[in-house]
């Protein structure tokens, strides 16, 4: 099923359904990856669409099943965001030493300006770091143009490709045309190739040289045909830019000459040299880090960075003329909105009144209940990343005088814990501090904060069918912590409050599975769990 | 027509008040009608209650999906409260499109408010009313079709200004 909007053999679609789209057109096997604003919808729309995606329990292993089904000749497709790319650093550097058979597309989709993420991290610096080729698009035809440009360039060089988005171009909408189903993968089959798939030294080694001997070779054709565009103006201003800046620098500076980069890594370097020789003045547009204008400026090559304070958050046209202008004076704030906060009724609210009126130290994590931190609870105070709820509040623990060690409390959501809490349960089990820890899973059925995505603690696919099921209280047993309570914290309030003072009091190791649906989701679960039902 | 103008919308409220609904309308109309269109916001957050804006931008061809700051045509408002973070996108001329101009209006539902503003700003644009009809059509759920169509209707009937 393709997306409703079609007129003229057009389509109105954002960056993630383009995507989504490319993927369908390419044949990709296997789409996977973890939930993360913005990329979520890419996986949603392959699957509406028809392609067999599936959630992943973290990024590491969506790019682990990723890197399989690609070193079976197949072509894959795993998505993330930003952060989620740190959890999958790890296989990320090193297959691009093993390279791939199939084709392998990562994507990465950045928040600059952190619309709704912890940090704005400029994930181009990990196309660099682990010697990966880049492709950025700009609105949602390169987007669609791009996916198809990563396979043929992945499938060619044998190595994957991180195609890099951002917010703006995830989550805008715009006109794009497809081109109907690419040439088909060669059909999937495995091929013994021990020397390059297995990373031991001696073969990690010829790897590594093998990999810099393919990256000079996409370098090479980047200069020569790469998706790089070249609009003709003045000479007396010449931008150079890529992704969502392009369109900002090209409404900013309609008289500008520019060049606009569509593969990112590796730099296409000659082409930059003789564009900059072209103009007067040679200033790069980027958002985030000055990724571009620090690699150019090392080339030897002159070019003006955007000043400073133009590296946080979000770029658009009104930013592109200040830069452009050398304004430096300060910004005019954007009067606050309303915030957001937990849901009425959200049986998180019970959780965090508890916490509160316990004065305990919370060590809290990604997702919803993140808005724990803010009135009228304000009953958080760390805030890391995915799972570090557990391992933070262990650390404290350990460091605190024991009567305010006694207070620390890890506070975790459902779709969290099964990302990156479960090994901080098994550190909490293996080091348990001389104090005891509770841990506090907030089960509310689905990963919320994302859009109501399911996850392995569901006991539902991406496409909310029956599988396997997670059980966390089974799983904390295993680990032989013996305090376990599996409860609805809405039931009895103040009968939560007190089995709260009573794991911090007992000195041990404790587990309470705050379980209640998410109003939002509670709905759909009955209707998916009716589905489930043995039919007659 | 790729000389014709750009015209920018920004649609704000709160999460949970339709505007992402009312901004995919806006862009499938205008889409329907020919123009080039982009549609831009940031999902995440503020739907857990916080303010949401939306823009939407058509006309011959269109670059940033942002409305620049100071260069809204109309502003669109779904909550009287989202005036003054928005303020500063609406250029000195532009028109604002808000709560009160419909309260005249029997809405079947408080929930079809964004539609019945949409509604209004139709009335000042320049695309035919098929194309926002298939718009509506398309972008909500059957059932709701009706509530809508109406509160649409009645919007585009209270204000018939040209644009």
């Amino acid at each position: 099923m393709a997306p409703g909007l079609i007129h003229s053999g057009h389509l109105l679609a954002s960056g993630d359904e383009a995507v989504a789209l490319a993927a369908l057109d390419a044949g990709v096997r296997l789409g996977t990856g973890y939930p993360g604003t913005p990329s979520t919808e890419i996986l949603e729309a392959f699957s509406l669409y028809g392609g067999q995606a599936q959630w992943a329990p973290n990024e590491k292993v969506a790019l682990e099943v990723a890197i399989g089904v690609a070193y079976s000749g197949a072509r894959a497709l795993v998505t993330m965001k930003h952060v989620g790319l740190n959890v999958a650093a790890d296989p990320l550097f090193t297959v691009a030493y093993t390279g791939v058979t199939g084709a392998l597309v990562v994507v990465s989709a950045d928040d600059p300006g952190m619309a709704s993420s912890q940090n704005e991290q400029d994930n181009r610096r990990y196309a660099v770091a682990a010697g990966v080729p880049m492709l950025e698009p700009s609105d949602s035809q390169e987007a669609y143009d791009f996916t198809l440009l990563a396979i043929e360039v992945s499938e060619r060089w044998g190595l994957p490709v991180l195609l890099r988005m951002t917010t703006r171009v995830c989550h805008s909408k715009s006109v794009i045309g497809t081109r109907g189903p690419a040439p088909p993968a060669p059909r999937a089959r495995f091929e013994r190739d021990i020397p390059g798939r297995v990373m031991i030294p001696a073969f990690a080694r010829r790897a590594h040289r093998r990999l810099r001997g393919q990256l000079a070779g996409i370098e090479a054709w980047n200069e020569a045909s790469g998706p790089n565009l070249r609009v003709h103006g003045s000479s007396r201003l010449g931008i150079v830019t890529s992704g969502i800046s392009h369109v900002h620098a090209a409404e900013a500076a309609p008289e500008a000459s520019i060049l606009k980069l569509g593969m990112t890594y590796p730099i296409p370097m000659a082409r930059i040299r003789e564009f900059a020789g072209s103009v007067a003045r040679c200033v790069v547009i980027e958002e985030g880090d000055p990724y571009l204008a620090e690699a150019i400026r090392a080339a030897g090559i002159a070019v003006e960075s955007k000043p400073e304070m133009y590296r946080f958050g979000e770029l658009n046209v009104g930013r592109v003329r200040r830069i452009l202008a050398g304004d430096l004076s300060p910004e005019s704030e954007t009067p606050a909105g309303t915030p957001p906060c937990l849901c009425q009724g959200c049986p998180y609210r019970v959780v965090f009144q508890a916490l509160r009126d316990l004065d305990c130290i919370v060590s809290g994590d990604i997702g919803c209940y993140s808005l724990g931190v803010l009135p009228p609870f304000e009953a958080m105070d760390t805030l890391v990343c995915m799972g570090a709820a557990v391992g933070v509040g262990l650390g404290m623990r350990h460091a605190l005088p024991p009567e305010e060690a006694r207070r620390v409390v890890s506070v975790i959501g459902d779709s969290t814990f099964v990302h990156s809490g479960i090994t901080g349960m098994v550190e909490m089990a293996y080091n348990p501090p001389p104090s005891g820890h509770l841990l506090i899973i907030l089960d509310n059925g689905t990963t919320a904060m994302t859009g109501l995505q399911e996850h392995p603690g569901t006991g539902r696919t991406l496409d909310h069918r029956a599988t396997g099921r997670v059980r966390y209280d089974e799983l904390a047993r295993t680990l032989g912590i013996r305090r376990v309570h599996v409860l609805d914290p809405t039931r009895d309030p103040a009968g939560f409050r007190e089995l709260v003072r009573q794991c911090l009091d007992s000195a041990e190791l404790s587990l309470i599975v705050a379980e209640r649906d998410c109003l939002l989701a509670a709905g759909k679960i009955r209707a998916y769990e009716k589905c489930e039902e043995p039919r007659a | 027509m790729p000389d014709r103008p750009v015209t920018n919308i920004v649609i704000a409220g709160l999460g949970g008040q339709g505007v992402l609904t009312a901004s995919d309308v806006v862009a499938g109309a205008a889409f329907r009608a020919g123009f080039d269109v982009k549609k831009s916001e940031v999902h995440g957050m503020s739907q857990r209650g916080g303010s949401v804006a939306s823009d939407v931008r058509f006309g011959g061809k269109v670059l940033s999906p942002m409305v620049p700051p100071g260069e809204a045509d109309y502003l669109v408002l779904l909550d009287e409260g989202q005036l003054e973070a928005n303020r500063g996108l609406l250029r000195p001329a532009g028109t604002l499109i808000h709560p009160a101009l419909v309260r005249g209006v029997r809405l079947a539902s408080k929930r079809s408010l964004n539609l019945a503003l949409v509604g209004v700003l139709s009335a000042r644009l320049d695309i035919p009313e098929q194309a926002w009809l298939e718009a509506i059509r398309a972008g909500l759920r059957q059932d709701l079709h009706p509530i809508n169509l109406a509160a649409f209707l009645a919007g585009r009937a209270l204000d018939t200004a040209p644009a």
